[in-house]
């Protein structure tokens, strides 16, 4: 892999990019970019912001993603947020905020209605008793694919940790709170130790 | 600490269930399962199993399966309420956290917790799959449907769309 240059995140304007979006374009980006999101918008935030628009190296994008990962709430609605206040400040967050989930919210609100009216209809109680049985299949394939990279690594502290959680959380159902409270510090300096005997 | 179901109690339920939801939405369900089913018994297993569906089948980001909830609390106001309470402070937390890292220039911190979260966000979203399998899979065909699906997504790079779709499809014909 060659050597990276270092990102550049001062204010100067980027000479090689397309110039930056108003609020109008940041709500109607965002709002396409949700739209198109079935089963998560991420590829498709990626696709849009870094590809289509060109508003972030891949690199850039990357290192946004990963601050509004390992920050708390849903990843993309904080990565809107970040991405919003970068270009336009605080009006800019409003406006990509909203347009990433103002549109899904009306059709999900739709259909939540439709359901509370026809939900006992058998028809659609079996549609929906399908359509639950595929969505089940969707986060197990997902939770999969992000787990063989840990499982490949054979790394034991990390599965030992993802096992504990699945077993709180999964099976005793303990409330999330309590166990992130154990979870957290431990994984950190679990991963801290990890670091520094690396290093030395 | 059962909260009454009215709007202040969704925001507050949701509020403060967000700012523990490492590793996004879909490692909060096991939570969201157990405030919503288990705690309050606002709505059944059928219920959110059907809720988890419809914010699948809906676009845009996973955390939608919030108003949901709201809406079958408290209708249109509980959906939206659910909905800001879920994303409104840690969307605040993740602004004023990008503007002071902005400035604090190469910390290793973020790595470093970016890297102790992987395991314990994997694991959340690996009960997540239990939550809703429990929830959602009554009979042995509708366990094969989901590992059928699971099979599928997993290997193939096939839009999420058409696999529900084709569950929907078989679960209309009958043979869920």
């Amino acid at each position: 892999m060659p050597p990276e240059l270092p990102v550049t995140t001062s204010a100067s304007p980027h000479i090689d990019k397309p110039a930056l979006p108003g609020l109008l374009e940041l709500f109607v980006a965002f709002a396409g970019m949700s739209l198109a999101g079935f089963g998560g918008v991420l590829v498709f935030a990626r696709r849009a912001i870094v590809d289509k628009y060109r508003w972030m190296t891949a690199d850039e994008f990357n290192e946004t993603f990963a601050l509004c990962h390992f920050l708390p709430g849903p990843n993309i609605v904080n990565l809107s947020v970040v991405f919003g206040a970068r270009i336009r400040g605080v009006a800019g967050s409003i406006a990509a905020f909203t347009g990433l989930l103002g549109p899904p919210f009306l059709i999900v609100t739709a259909l939540a209605m439709i359901y509370a009216r026809y939900g006992d209809l058998p028809v659609l109680r079996r549609v929906l008793d399908g359509v639950s049985c595929a969505a089940v299949g969707l986060l197990l394939a997902v939770t999969w694919r992000m787990m063989l990279p840990l499982l490949k690594r054979r790394d034991p502290s990390a599965i030992g940790l993802l096992l504990a959680v699945f077993v709180t959380i999964g099976v005793l159902r303990w409330p999330l709170p309590q166990v992130l409270l154990v979870a957290v510090p431990a994984s950190l300096g679990i991963t801290f130790l990890v670091r520094r005997r690396a290093k030395s | 600490m059962i909260a009454p179901a009215s709007l202040f109690g969704i925001a507050v339920t949701f509020g403060w269930l967000s700012l523990f939801a490492v590793g996004g939405a879909a490692a909060a369900i096991p939570e969201i399962h157990r405030i919503a089913v288990e705690l309050n018994h606002w709505m059944s297993d059928t219920q959110f199993a059907d809720a988890y569906a419809i914010s699948q089948l809906s676009p845009g980001p996973n955390v939608l399966i919030v108003s949901l909830v709201g809406y079958h609390v408290a209708g249109i106001a509980g959906a939206l309420v659910a909905t800001l309470a879920m994303c409104g402070p840690t969307a605040a937390l993740a602004y004023a956290v990008s503007r002071l890292l902005h400035r604090a220039g190469n910390s290793p911190w973020p790595s470093l917790i970016q890297q102790a979260l992987v395991p314990i966000s994997i694991g959340l979203m690996a009960a997540s799959g239990l939550v809703v399998a429990i929830a959602a899979d009554g009979s042995m065909a509708a366990a094969a449907l989901t590992l059928v699906a699971a099979v599928i997504a997993a290997v193939t790079r096939l839009n999420p769309v058409w696999l529900l779709l084709a569950g929907g499809l078989l679960g209309a014909a009958g043979l869920v």
